[in-house]
């Protein structure tokens, strides 16, 4: 139900398309029935209907995504299957997802209808987005079910979508206000409020601001027993230098026009961090600190025209990033980067029968970088992407066939620019209802992508490589999809789906730790051959009235080996940190005003480097996190209190080699809302 | 329908069950063991062994200890923290240097800022002297001298210069220090001086140009010797000759070997000669100092690999390979040199890609390999224990 809402409120053109499938409603609308029907929607999402995705997708909103123990985006993404979270622990410690072991850079994360990037380092730290504005996260294995999307959009081997929430007014009402408080363990302190006004009939405006401080002070525990079962060492200490001082602040404007709509967002975060490091003999504190301040506006206008519907997207982004070492016994390093990106994308999108749809996207970027080291670069890039779609909807049939052409240009300074890079990447989607229910779905697809080396990975001063290969992956992919929604019977919605895959990724770059977090060294890994299992399960159960028992559980399989060469001593061994099985399981309950959400993460054995050896593993970690939520309506007012308690049996485990996670801690959130 | 719809239930509380069951679970976490493999190169010289240190690439503390029996004939690998098991995070993070002085083996663990010192017999530990962002070691009578990148603070200095580090061998204290010149790395101790190169390495910009003079009696610099970019190794030959190695700036200048010598009425050693082949390490037995000749280019992005011989009685580079017998194709990064003065082996380190295990080869001193073994991460240094 949440993807129908998704597509609903994010695309209510589409939404108009599908109407006209059916032929249900011939006549041309007016702007204010689009409000309505997303109103409606909205409110009312069960009623809506239920379109399959033709596309595997995980979705995470609304209710469900409150309650599950999470501060940001990235702790929310390790609920998906197939996902794994690089995670350096802590309220400021970066965090990152990798999709099917492919790789971070290879996962596209759009905020609002635009992707983020980062030319820099591909990297986007999931870290940074709190949760207090986000309405639904949801994961494509490649590219959106719908055509109608920016070229770019079409290029990479899986996207994240943040969507935050869109103001929804019930008749008469002209504001909405939230105040969220939220507090706990490492000196948390996240105070929160968003404002929603009704400007005028079709257009609304939002403000979002909030604020988190945190001194990232938690204890953690490094243990060894000898093979005789003594006691060798127990040490416990508190993590140094974590400490993270940040605001975001956030507009919207919304607003209807007759069959379309348009979006208008500036977005800026501040941060100061410091940067906790790795945890070596000797070594418990360091003076790496970071500042970020990243800016973007974007804009996106959609209006239907007939049987032809366009999409224009609009955004710029200035990025500096700080970057001190003040560590007396290291190297003193004081640089600024800053990083520009500009961006345009047109979407067209005909309905040629009312079964059969064609696009044509074509996007361009400009990124520059900037710092002030010596002997920099300087790099410019200029990116040119032009797609074709096509989307067939007949019958128990549906196809979505896609070629994206890149083009991409890099300008560097006092050198010889590279060679420009010219890539296709084809993609092909298809899913079948084999029975006459719709319930119940197999789907396939092939897909390739690429992702560009970055300017780190090609003109850093220290470790750059200007020769770099562009990174491609293969993706095939076979699944099937049981979806069911029964109403208010014992079992009232249910869905299970098992996809199994086989990417493969050619000149792959991996980036390692150099000791400090932001630096890396770079490895042309080359061939990786990954073979996988993803199985997603919910069930949601009503055994009697205001009792609401959810379970959700996700397993993923990976078999993710480096086949470079065999006269490597990691030939064919499990590529590092990714674990071979993983998966989580959710319960949730709902009983009147009270509700309790438990859940498990397993993240199994890994290895920290290539070589598939005792000195490179790591143990497995599991977790539990609970929480209580009470609600509380007075009159207007609707009063909530959240409890959670996050590691509930403490356990003392690291995601990534020598950064310690935190052990046992909790979270307080009350939140007002009117 | 509802049948399905339950028979789905079930599977998935199925699936959910034996994930939890057959998923492994953590054990307690042990102390990592040593592994052994009988390379059978038996030797009964004036060596009971050697040393081999680990680097272990920065931030995974993966700083390692080997040792080869030479007695038994075989190689341990990973001993420290089986031998000193009660050592938090083990040995450390970034070996740089060792050394085996008076029964004992310093080892100088850069990123961990500190040399740790153990018993040469046993390779347990004695104790731990700090010193910030410490590269190598020297002895002289019951002290030791370790130059760092880290000097003290000085009002003014943009950047801070680097210092040698004197501690007491007994106390196991830092007793006096000497500021010299930027990140000094390698020394050579003669006529009571300490001669130590420094390379200016974080500093791209500004390479330093010099080695240090540093007065052992009054800790103090008494001159700094103009030679060349980024200097880094220094060896003393037995004609008392001083060779130092150039790492050059990647770029346009070259790296190289400086021949430095004192000459009648001079005070200090200077600069003679200049040798144009990369050297990226080098090991010096009687008459012929072997090198490394390993060099990367900014330009063409790629690194070479070479392995000379520099004849100490002509001084001249005799264009060999001190390697004869093809294994040099196996090699893929050559990092760690070293030659037993006992029976003329060269051991040549393989570091790969510097984030696997490597390999120590071992070749007689015709150039012919002799065995290879597994190493860890890095395999850096190689210091022979006495007998």
């Amino acid at each position: 139900m949440s993807i129908v809402v998704l597509a609903a409120v994010v695309m209510p053109a589409s939404m108009l398309a599908d109407t006209a499938v059916e032929g249900a409603d011939a006549t041309p609308r007016h702007a204010d029935d689009v409000m309505a029907d997303t109103l409606s929607l909205g409110e009312v999402q069960v009623t809506a209907k239920r379109t399959k995705d033709v596309i595997p997708v995980q979705v995470l909103s609304g209710a469900e995504l409150e309650r599950l123990n999470s501060q940001t985006v990235a702790d929310a993404l390790r609920y998906f299957s197939g996902v794994q979270v690089k995670d350096y622990g802590g309220v400021g410690g970066i965090k990152t997802v990798n999709v099917r072991s492919m790789g971070t850079n290879h996962t596209g994360v759009v905020y609002d209808g635009v992707e983020l990037g980062n030319a820099q380092n591909g990297q986007i730290d999931l870290g940074q987005f709190s949760l207090d504005n986000v309405e639904a996260i949801s994961l494509y294995n490649g590219q959106k079910s719908e055509i109608l999307q920016p070229a770019r959009d079409f290029g990479t081997a899986a996207t994240v979508y943040m969507r935050t929430r869109t103001p929804r007014f019930a008749e008469g009402e002209t504001y909405h206000a939230r105040f969220n408080m939220r507090f706990g363990s490492f000196d948390l302190i996240n105070p929160s409020a968003l404002i929603e006004i009704r400007l005028a009939r079709t257009v609304s405006a939002s403000l979002s601001a909030e604020w988190l401080n945190s001194s990232g002070k938690y204890k953690f525990r490094y243990r060894r027993v000898t093979p005789a079962g003594e006691l060798a060492y127990d040490t416990t200490a508190v993590r140094q230098n974590g400490d993270i001082n940040a605001t975001r602040i956030e507009l919207n404007l919304n607003g209807y026009i007759n069959m379309g709509k348009w979006h208008f967002k500036a977005y800026n975060y501040n941060s100061e961090r410091g940067v906790p490091g790795a945890i070596v003999n000797n070594v418990w504190r360091r003076g790496e600190r970071i500042w970020d301040t990243n800016s973007f506006v974007q804009g996106s206008f959609q209006k239907m025209i007939g049987n032809f519907t366009t999409l224009a997207n609009a955004k710029y982004a200035f990025y500096r990033t700080h970057y001190v070492n003040n560590d007396d016994k290291q190297v003193k390093i004081d640089n600024l980067y800053k990083q520009k990106e500009f961006y345009m994308s047109s979407a067209n999108e005909y309905q040629i029968r009312p079964w059969w749809r064609v696009s044509a996207s074509y996007d361009f970027q400009w990124n520059g970088l900037d710092a002030d080291m010596y002997d920099f670069a300087r790099p410019d890039r200029y990116s040119n992407f032009l797609s074709v779609a096509t989307a067939i909807d007949y019958k128990r049939l549906k196809l979505q066939a896609s070629g994206m052409y890149t083009w991409i240009h890099d300008r560097i300074e006092g050198r010889e620019s590279p060679k420009d890079k010219s890539v296709f990447t084809p993609a092909v989607y298809a899913a079948f209802n084999p029975l006459r229910t719709k319930d119940f779905a197999l789907r396939a697809f092939v897909k390739r992508s690429f992702r560009m080396p970055t300017f780190n990975d090609l003109y850093y001063a220290d470790m750059g490589n200007s020769k770099l290969e562009p990174e491609t992956v293969t993706q095939y992919n076979a699944g099937v999809l049981y979806d069911a929604n029964r109403g208010n019977k014992f079992v009232s919605e249910i869905r299970a789906g098992v996809d199994v895959y086989y990417n493969k990724v050619k000149n792959k770059i991996v980036a390692y730790p150099k000791g400090q977090q932001f630096r890396w060294t770079m490895l042309n890994l080359g061939l990786v051959d990954i073979r996988g299992v993803d199985a997603n399960a919910m069930v949601t159960l009503v055994p009697m009235r205001d009792l609401a028992l959810t379970f959700r559980a996700q397993y993923t399989f990976q078999r993710a080996i480096d086949i470079t060469d065999p006269s490597d001593n990691y030939y064919r061994d499990q590529i590092p940190y990714i674990p071979r099985h993983s998966g989580s399981a959710v319960f949730n309950g709902q009983w009147r005003r009270l509700g309790v959400n438990y859940s498990f993460i397993y993240v199994g054995e890994r290895y920290n480097q290539q070589e598939n050896i005792r000195y490179n593993y790591t143990q497995p970690w599991y977790t539990s996190d609970i929480s209580f939520s009470y609600d509380l309506p007075i009159k207007a007012v609707k009063l909530r209190a959240l409890l959670e308690i996050n590691n509930l049996l403490s356990q003392d485990y690291d995601v990534i080699l020598n950064y310690p996670m935190p052990k046992r801690n909790f979270r307080v959130t009350l939140t007002a809302e009117i | 329908m509802k049948t399905t719809a339950s028979r789905i239930a079930s599977l998935l509380l199925a699936a959910v069950l034996s994930t939890i069951i057959f998923s492994s679970c953590r054990t307690e976490p042990e102390v990592v063991p040593s592994s052994s493999v009988n390379v059978g190169d038996r030797q009964l010289g004036k060596y009971r062994g050697f040393y081999l240190l680990n680097e272990g690439n920065m931030g995974s503390n993966k700083c390692t200890l080997d040792y080869y029996d030479y007695e038994e004939g075989i190689y341990y690998r990973n001993i420290y923290a089986e031998r000193n098991p009660s050592v938090v995070m083990e040995l450390g993070d970034v070996g740089n240097d060792m050394a085996v002085y008076d029964g004992r083996l310093y080892i100088v663990v850069n990123c961990s800022h500190k040399v740790e010192v153990l018993d040469a017999r046993t390779a347990v530990r004695i104790g731990q002297v700090d010193i910030p962002n410490c590269r190598f070691i020297k002895f002289v009578g019951d002290k030791a001298y370790v130059s760092s990148y880290v000097g003290p603070v000085e009002i003014g200095a943009n950047s801070p210069k680097g210092a040698i580090y004197e501690f007491d061998l007994a106390t196991l204290r830092v007793t006096r220090t000497c500021t010299v010149g930027y990140q000094p790395e390698q020394m050579a101790v003669v006529d009571g001086k300490i001669y130590v190169a420094n390379s200016g390495g974080y500093n791209p910009a500004d390479y330093d140009r010099t080695v240090s003079v540093v007065d052992i009696a009054s800790m103090t610099q008494l001159t700094q010797i103009e030679v060349g970019i980024n200097l880094y190794g220094v060896q003393l030959d037995s004609w008392g000759r001083m060779w130092v190695s150039s790492r050059g700036d990647y770029k346009g200048v070259e790296s190289c070997l400086y021949l430095l010598e004192k000459q009648e009425g001079d005070d200090y050693y200077k600069p003679v000669g200049k040798y144009d082949t990369p050297v990226s390490a080098m090991a010096i037995d009687g008459s012929e100092l072997y090198y490394l000749a390993d060099a990367w280019s900014e330009i063409t992005m790629a690194a070479t690999h070479g392995y000379g011989i520099l004849d100490l009685r002509t001084l001249q580079l005799t264009g060999a390979n001190f390697i004869t017998d093809g294994t040099e194709a196996a090699i893929k990064q050559p990092y760690g040199l070293a030659v037993n003065d006992d029976n003329g082996d060269i051991f040549v380190m393989d570091a790969k890609n510097y984030v696997s295990s490597g390999t120590l080869y071992c070749f007689d001193h015709y150039g012919v390999r002799k065995w290879s073994v597994t190493t860890g991460d890095i395999p850096r240094a190689i210091t022979f224990v006495p007998r």
